[in-house]
């Protein structure tokens, strides 16, 4: 723990950079993407791009593509495979991951990314999701002392192309 | 094809909000968390109700890139910051200005153009301040 610092401990600052969690999606389902597109336009019919497959194959691309913002992470992945959820959430759940103490806060907002994007997700892609703490600041804020931790999540393909890279800034309290 | 020029104003996008966009989006991206659901947990968090998950104010900002510069445009960067909560009964209005245009490296027919963007609520509330740069055909 620095001067001033409330929640981030020397233990913390020791796991900067070090990879907590590593996911491999299952194949992209052309439905995963659809379904995605319908979520995000409701109440507007999303574009044929993500949906129509004939359609797509005549454009640019060639065929559907995912929306940049699409998560194929979601709901399960071929590794870790599914196992129980437990009915809370463990707001330090990344420290745990890396064997350190977290701050033990109870709320968790998601404070803003930053996203630098490759190649679109097509149907068939596997990707392999690589995370690290980036880093950990805090500020004061109308609830008080508020813990900003950046963390930074590689996407890659399996052709090895970087799809996504995002440094994601959540905020406990 | 279009040109565009520093300063240029991209036209409003909009979007309501509340349980019936909230739900699909955390039916898609399993994202049932409680201040999302409840108002309850929202009030618990600091705000007058339940309020949308910032990953579907992402995700708008990208819908509104691509009305704004065509299915064809590649998005090569986001960032946004997110400064307010959407709250149940909010409109989300998402604003874009070029701040920058020049040759995409690379490709001759093609310029990535860069953008601030700007989601603020019905009253002017900013919810979301962002950046983007898109690469567009000429």
């Amino acid at each position: 723990m620095t001067d001033g610092d409330v929640y981030i401990t020397a233990e913390m600052r020791s796991v900067i950079g070090v990879p907590f969690r590593e996911t491999v999606s299952y194949p992209v389902a052309a439905s995963d993407i659809r379904r995605w597109a319908i979520a995000v336009y409701y109440p507007e019919v999303p574009p044929r791009l993500y949906w129509d497959a004939a359609y797509a194959a005549a454009t640019a691309y060639g065929g559907i593509v995912a929306p940049e913002d699409f998560n194929p992470f979601a709901w399960a992945t071929a590794e870790p495979e599914l196992a129980p959820r437990a009915e809370g959430f463990d707001w330090d759940y990344t420290e745990t991951r890396l064997g350190v103490k977290g701050p033990g806060l109870k709320t968790n907002l998601n404070a803003g990314s930053q996203t630098r994007y490759g190649p679109r997700i097509r149907p068939g892609d596997v990707i392999r999701s690589t995370s690290r703490v980036h880093s950990y600041t805090e500020k004061q804020g109308r609830m008080g002392t508020m813990l900003l931790t950046v963390v930074r999540s590689t996407w890659v393909n399996q052709h090895g192309e970087t799809v996504k890279e995002t440094d994601q800034t959540s905020i406990r309290y | 094809m279009t040109t565009f020029t520093v300063g240029d104003a991209l036209p409003p996008f909009t979007r309501d909000s509340g349980f019936a966009y909230w739900n699909r989006y955390a039916a898609v991206n399993d994202e049932f968390i409680p201040i999302h659901m409840e108002d309850d947990a929202g009030r618990a968090a600091g705000y007058p109700t339940a309020f949308g998950m910032g990953n579907l104010t992402w995700a708008y900002l990208h819908v509104a890139l691509h009305q704004w510069f065509g299915e064809d445009a590649r998005v090569a960067a986001v960032g946004a910051q997110f400064r307010s909560a959407v709250t149940r009964g909010k409109r989300v209005v998402i604003s874009g200005q070029v701040t920058g245009v020049r040759p995409a490296p690379g490709d001759d027919a093609c310029d990535e153009v860069d953008l601030a963007l700007r989601a603020e609520d019905q009253d002017g509330t900013l919810l979301a301040p962002g950046t983007a740069t898109v690469v567009v055909r000429r």
